[in-house]
């Protein structure tokens, strides 16, 4: 191919399956710093494991009468966890990866509670992390259609009229200064007293945070192709909703999905901040909150984990389906 | 006959920031059917505007200008014209079919139209079997030939091209300048041309509109003596030397008069 280049594009003899070998050698070499840099934030967290929980590990010691330093514990009240692990290093290490209930629990311990919360339990039972991660994420979904419906309606209002580009944006902005954890009882205590409760309450906070990235990201979009294209359609004699259709969505596209990966994140955490003030008794924001009452402190990070993983997982849903989509459009 | 392009006493101006830029002024000139006639002109000349103008793209502030016998606007409206724009500007999400049945969807055609258009336009510029594929597998001479089928492709009597050519090498310039006469001959449309390339004007045109700057102004029209039929070693021949001179004196006394 490399023969033809006087006619041949830059690339154009790299055919798709040659592109998905160069991303494949890509990924041998970047597995190895990726792993280095997860390695070391396990070795931080361990070592952050000791002086945090130095103090029950300590208080532990001196009840089964070993020494420890300095012996009253009064002395010991008012000191850092840090000054305790470093007087007394050996009972620090010693006893800083087992506890019950650890200030901060390691890495294995959290690890075991997420294992138990979804291989361990029933889908069926109210301590499985599926069941508690579904509940949640049925929210979110739901939250997201909404929002992600209302920015792109918003967006091509924008593009399309001053008038809502002027009145409707400096509101979108205005929204998502007023803190969630503020306005997420007032919607969940207004929609109770119309009778609306459940799963709804939640994705409306859900769809309060994630319509607006998908606005800000379409309406860039939207306005993407240059004069160029617009002159070019003009010349076609298109009408608006021609331009709007066959240049503006299709430009859009790629914003889309970069808004799109913000916004389902967004979601996530409206849905868990709409579960936090009701007392719910399903779903992460509630495993979340009985965690911190009974100072379970491993149910709160594995609760925590669980969101994340949900995250990553709906954003590597989303980065899949906007490979698949682009790549049928060709934009590679 | 009645030309296609009249324009009479045309005069452009734009406010900008930085004051009130006089874009065209008194520009004169008619255009009959089935001429390929090219603008050329410094930077500032006014010649994309004139293109614009007559593609209603742009609104004259003074004098008259019809199209087809309509305003520029509705000619526009009635798809009297495509425009070739400097760069391909196909879209990348669609194929080079796909970029050619664009106008047509637009316009509106049938099924069986569209398909059968799009086979003829590839065929007419030269990239019969391109149809699937995507504009970042073509080099850039290959994409402005189908941005030219694009134009093409709902067959208007009137081609607007704006330094098609201009971001493309000697070499294949050389041969899309041929290809392009070829065409010409074939279809017989009236041809609108704009050029940074004194070669490239005299070769193709018919009819040769030099331009000079502030205020952008015709200083020159040069009907071209050479035969329709032009091999590309034309260049050489005595009549092509003196055309072309002719050019250049106009560009020059146009910018000593500016």
């Amino acid at each position: 191919m490399t023969r033809a280049a006087p006619i041949a594009a830059q690339g154009a003899g790299v055919g798709r399956s040659g592109r998905v070998a160069l991303r494949a050698k890509g990924m041998a070499h970047t597995l190895l710093p990726v792993m280095t840099v997860l390695a070391a934030i396990l070795a931080l967290w361990y070592l952050a494991c000791i002086p945090m929980n130095a103090g029950q590990s300590v208080l532990t010691a001196a009840r089964a009468d070993v020494a420890v330093s300095p012996e009253s514990a009064s002395d010991r009240r008012g000191m850092s966890g840090l000054a305790l692990a470093l007087r007394n290093p050996g009972v620090a290490v010693a006893g800083a990866y087992g506890q019950d209930r650890a200030r901060l629990p390691a890495p294995h311990q959290v690890a075991a509670e997420l294992w138990a919360g979804t291989v361990g339990e029933p889908v069926s039972s109210n301590r499985s992390l599926i069941w508690h991660g579904w509940v949640t994420m049925s929210a979110t979904l739901l939250g997201f259609v909404f929002g992600t419906a209302l920015g792109v309606l918003l967006a091509i209002g924008i593009v399309h009229s001053r008038v809502m580009d002027m009145s409707v944006m400096p509101w979108a902005i205005v929204s998502q200064t007023v803190p969630i954890i503020a306005i997420a009882p007032m919607i969940i205590v207004v929609l109770y007293s119309v009778g609306i409760q459940g799963i709804v309450p939640k994705a409306v906070i859900s769809a309060y945070l994630s319509f607006f990235p998908v606005v800000v990201g379409m309406v860039t979009g939207l306005r993407s192709p240059g004069s160029m294209q617009l002159d070019l359609l003009a010349t076609y004699g298109a009408s608006r909703l021609q331009v709007l259709t066959k240049l503006r969505l299709p430009a859009s596209m790629p914003y889309l999905f970069a808004s799109l990966k913000i916004g389902i994140a967004a979601s996530l955490i409206g849905a868990i901040v709409g579960e936090l003030p009701t007392g719910a008794s399903a779903g992460l924001g509630a495993r979340l909150l009985a965690g911190s009452y009974y100072g379970q402190t491993e149910q709160i990070w594995a609760a925590l984990f669980a969101a994340a993983i949900l995250a990553a997982l709906s954003v590597g849903l989303l980065g899949a389906l906007e490979r698949a989509l682009l790549g049928r459009m060709g934009m590679r | 006959m009645t030309p296609v392009v009249s324009a009479h006493a045309l005069d452009l101006t734009f406010q900008t920031t930085d004051g009130a830029v006089h874009a065209l002024k008194d520009v004169s000139l008619d255009i009959g059917a089935g001429e390929f006639v090219s603008f050329i002109g410094p930077s500032g000349c006014g010649k994309t505007t004139f293109l614009r103008c007559v593609a209603g793209l742009e609104t004259p502030t003074g004098g008259t200008l019809a199209v087809n016998g309509m305003s520029a606007d509705a000619a526009r409206r009635a798809r009297a014209y495509g425009y070739v724009f400097q760069a391909a500007g196909l879209y990348p999400w669609r194929t080079i079919g796909g970029n050619i049945r664009l106008p047509l969807e637009i316009m509106g055609f049938s099924e069986d139209e569209k398909a059968r258009r799009v086979r003829e336009t590839l065929e007419l510029v030269d990239l019969a079997g391109f149809e699937k594929k995507y504009p970042w597998q073509l080099s850039g001479g290959m994409q402005q030939r189908a941005s030219i089928a694009r134009a093409l492709s709902f067959d208007a009597g009137i081609l607007l091209m704006d330094e098609p050519f201009g971001a493309l090498d000697e070499i294949v310039r050389d041969r899309l300048n041929e290809e392009l006469l070829a065409l010409w001959a074939r279809t017989g449309k009236t041809m609108l041309f704009v050029t940074h390339s004194i070669p490239e004007a005299v070769y193709l045109s018919t009819k040769i509109v030099v331009m000079s700057p502030r205020p952008g102004r015709i200083s020159d029209v040069i009907e071209s003596p050479l035969p329709k039929e032009r091999p590309l070693d034309i260049r050489d021949s005595r009549e092509f030397i003196e055309i072309a001179h002719r050019v250049r004196e106009g560009l020059r006394a146009g910018m000593e008069a500016a």
